[in-house]
């Protein structure tokens, strides 16, 4: 029974995604469950998981015949549950990586590997047009980043080959989707090893440039950075042109307003009818509230009708005290 | 007839001035805009006067409370159940009507019985029910962290934040309607004074 549900549950949200098809003789939409999900590569993966999927890995000295046990650095670490929860789960290791890296020690020339570009893969592609990769590419270009590109930055830092899933799009869980998309630009801005990596500034208190912004924690539990430093694009989902930092949003308006620029960047994707004025949809489906944003127009005509009501009343009265006062008078 | 005492006097005027100043900054933050119109506050600043105000006001209210039970005063907010209906009826017929059939008041203020009975039902419900549920659904604003999480599947927060703008709307209408209530005296200003010099004018006729 549970399972039948499941069924018209998985065949209701399929029928729902707009852009099914086989691309490049794979299912686009793959098992999203991770947990069910089963690889073809399961088995060929665990070549290379079983040094680095975890913090220790073993070899065999060849020439003195011992095993030898040693430390996976953090950065070469990757975790398979994130790995096949990841966007490219149905990819073998060696589809992105020379088959060479079988071998161990790797050879020092495989560093000097070339990496696929995201648009290596998905430009061009109408599987992915819902995506507009090539939008996203265009403002990436534009972004304070790109300029990095020289010093090694690229897509790929945001997007961890090997752990990136889509969120927001499928967000079941805005909180969720929110701690996961700030990681990412926390990844390098609060880890300076990382930050100087691609620079030689100073270091940079995040939390004394924003200490503008009351209740610093609850704001960035409830909005993502990108909110403030991006100009939003019509066209595409998640805005990628991020802009210098004079020309990040300061004011609070801009969220706390009616027609609050969330609408069309966080809450895009929760239904525009949901929010227009509903009060039981908009505000019961949303587990964010932001003041000023949510005006409840039916608490607001319900207030409105009262107070006139009242002041009616009072303005009947003091009619009636003023003919008392004639009449007393004359 | 001295019914207003100084501390009395000096707690009316500070908490008409703050609570003055929360419903305009509490209006500008519900209904700001992009562009900045009617109110002058803009929400940053809103946002901050508001949490200060809100904080002394907090502070006065219970300076209100403890000066009640210390000298006295709370006796006139006591309500009575004996004729507890009949009785605010008589005085909604006399504002009503009696009022104008030059009818006599039907409960002439006394150094025992500072209220009539409509005064009493609103001044008991504003200070012991409003402020002490604007002044608890505040605190659950201002430090999320110790508000319910979650009820009926609604965040908590939204329910604190409707019952705080409900309560401050009652409020609101509760000051249009005070001060209205306080031009029924013997002339339109004699309670205005009367809260001022702490002396109440009787009525003429
Ligand atoms: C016996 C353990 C072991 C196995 C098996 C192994 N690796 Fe490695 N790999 C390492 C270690 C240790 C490093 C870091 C030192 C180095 O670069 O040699 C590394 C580094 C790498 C790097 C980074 C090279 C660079 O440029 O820094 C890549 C990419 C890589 N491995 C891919 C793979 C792939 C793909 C597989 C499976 C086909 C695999 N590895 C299997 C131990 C292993
Ligand atoms: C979709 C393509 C893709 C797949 C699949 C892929 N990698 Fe990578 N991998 C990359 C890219 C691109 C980089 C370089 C990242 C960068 O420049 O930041 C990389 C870097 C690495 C590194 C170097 C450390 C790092 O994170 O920068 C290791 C180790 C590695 N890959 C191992 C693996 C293993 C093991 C698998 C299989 C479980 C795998 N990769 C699957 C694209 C891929
Ligand atoms: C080697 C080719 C290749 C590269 C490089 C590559 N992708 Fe993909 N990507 C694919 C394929 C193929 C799929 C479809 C996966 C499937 O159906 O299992 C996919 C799927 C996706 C999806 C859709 C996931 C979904 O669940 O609908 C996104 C988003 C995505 N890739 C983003 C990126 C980004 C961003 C980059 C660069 C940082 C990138 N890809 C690099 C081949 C690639
Ligand atoms: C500064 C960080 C950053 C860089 C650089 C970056 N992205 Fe993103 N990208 C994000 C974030 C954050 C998201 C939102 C993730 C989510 O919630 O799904 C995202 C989402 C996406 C998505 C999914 C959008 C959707 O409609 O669901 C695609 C596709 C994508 N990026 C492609 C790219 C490509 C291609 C590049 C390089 C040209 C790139 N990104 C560079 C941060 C970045
Ligand atoms: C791979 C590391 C990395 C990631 C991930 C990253 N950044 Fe950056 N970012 C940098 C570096 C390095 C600089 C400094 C550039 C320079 O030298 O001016 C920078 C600069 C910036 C600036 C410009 C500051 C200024 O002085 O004008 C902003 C804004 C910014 N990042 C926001 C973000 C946001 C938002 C994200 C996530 C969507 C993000 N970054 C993700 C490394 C990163
Ligand atoms: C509410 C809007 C807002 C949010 C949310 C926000 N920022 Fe900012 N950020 C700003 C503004 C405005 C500035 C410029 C501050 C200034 O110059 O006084 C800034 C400055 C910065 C700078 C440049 C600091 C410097 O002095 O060079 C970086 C980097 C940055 N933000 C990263 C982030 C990251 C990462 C996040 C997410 C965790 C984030 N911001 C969230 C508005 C925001
Ligand atoms: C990028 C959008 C954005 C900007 C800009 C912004 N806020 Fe907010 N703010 C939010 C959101 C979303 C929430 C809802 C928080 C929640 O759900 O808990 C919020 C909540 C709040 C709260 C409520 C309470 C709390 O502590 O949880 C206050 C107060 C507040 N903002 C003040 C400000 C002030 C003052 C500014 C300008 C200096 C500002 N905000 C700028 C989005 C924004
Ligand atoms: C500009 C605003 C205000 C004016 C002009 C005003 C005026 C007056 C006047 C003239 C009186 C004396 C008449 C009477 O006892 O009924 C009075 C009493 C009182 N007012 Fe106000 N008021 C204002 C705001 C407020 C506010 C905001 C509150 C509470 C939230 C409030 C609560 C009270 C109470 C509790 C009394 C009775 C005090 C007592 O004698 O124990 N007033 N007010």
């Amino acid at each position: 029974m549970k399972l039948l549900f499941t069924k018209v549950l998985v065949f209701i949200s399929l029928s729902l995604v707009p852009s099914i098809s086989v691309g490049s003789g794979r299912a686009v939409v793959p098992d999203r469950d991770p947990v069910t999900y089963i690889s073809p590569f399961q088995e060929e993966n665990l070549n290379c998981f079983k040094c680095h999927g975890q913090e220790k890995y073993e070899y065999t000295n060849e020439l003195l015949g011992t095993q030898v046990k040693a430390i996976m650095c953090l950065e070469h670490i990757i975790k398979s549950e994130d790995f096949y929860a990841s966007n490219h789960r149905s990819f073998s290791c060696t589809d992105c990586h020379s088959e060479d890296y079988s071998i161990f020690p790797h050879s020092g020339e495989l560093r000097m590997e070339l990496k696929y570009t995201c648009l290596d893969c998905h430009g061009g592609d109408d599987t992915f047009s819902s995506f507009s990769f090539e939008g996203i590419d265009a403002d990436y270009r534009e972004s304070v980043h790109f300029k990095l590109e020289n010093d090694g930055f690229s897509c790929w830092k945001c997007h961890d080959p090997h752990t990136y899933r889509i969120s927001i799009r499928e967000s079941k869980n805005l909180k969720e989707t929110i701690l996961y998309n700030n990681n990412i630009c926390l990844h390098c801005h609060s880890d300076y090893s990382r930050f100087h990596l691609l620079t030689d500034r100073d270091e940079v208190n995040l939390m004394k440039t924003h200490d503008w912004l009351p209740d610093q924690a609850s704001h960035f539990r409830s909005i993502r950075c990108i909110e403030c430093h991006t100009r939003i694009n019509d066209s595409i989902l998640v805005a990628h042109q991020v802009l210098s930092k004079d020309q990040a949003v300061k004011l609070c308006n801009e969220c706390h307003s009616r027609n609050s620029m969330l609408m069309v960047s966080l809450y895009k994707f929760h239904s525009k009818e949901q929010r227009r004025d509903g009060f039981l949809n908009g505000i019961i489906l949303n587990e964010s509230y932001v003041i000023g944003a949510n005006r409840n127009s039916y608490l607001g005509n319900a207030s409105m009708l009262i107070f006139g009501i009242v002041i009616l009343m009072i303005l009947i009265h003091i009619i009636f005290r003023i003919k008392r006062n004639k009449l007393k008078e004359g | 007839m001295y019914l207003y005492p100084v501390w009395l006097r000096l707690w009316h005027a500070l908490n008409a001035v703050l609570i003055i100043i929360l419903i305009i900054t509490g209006i500008s933050m519900q209904y700001t805009d992009k562009e900045d119109s009617i109110f002058i506050v803009s929400f940053a600043s809103a946002v901050k006067l508001h949490n200060i105000t809100a904080i002394v006001l907090t502070i006065s209210y219970i300076f209100f409370v403890v000066m009640n039970i210390a000298t006295g005063n709370g006796k006139y907010y006591r309500l009575k159940r004996k004729n507890f209906f009949s009785d605010l009826v008589k005085q909604m017929r006399y504002y009503a009507y009696g009022m104008f059939k030059g009818e006599k008041h039907p409960f002439p203020v006394s150094m025992e019985r500072k209220f009539n009975p409509l005064q009493k039902i609103t001044y008991v419900l504003t200070m012991y029910v409003g402020l002490p549920l604007i002044i608890i659904s505040g605190l659950g604003l201002m430090f999320p962290e110790i508000t319910v999480k979650k009820a009926f599947g609604v965040s908590g927060f939204i329910l604190t934040d409707i019952l705080h703008i409900t309560t401050g709307f009652f409020l609101s209408l509760f000051l249009v309607v005070h001060i209205y209530t306080c031009t029924l005296g013997a002339r339109p200003t004699s309670l205005f004074r009367g809260m001022l010099s702490g002396y109440h004018e009787p009525e003429e006729d």
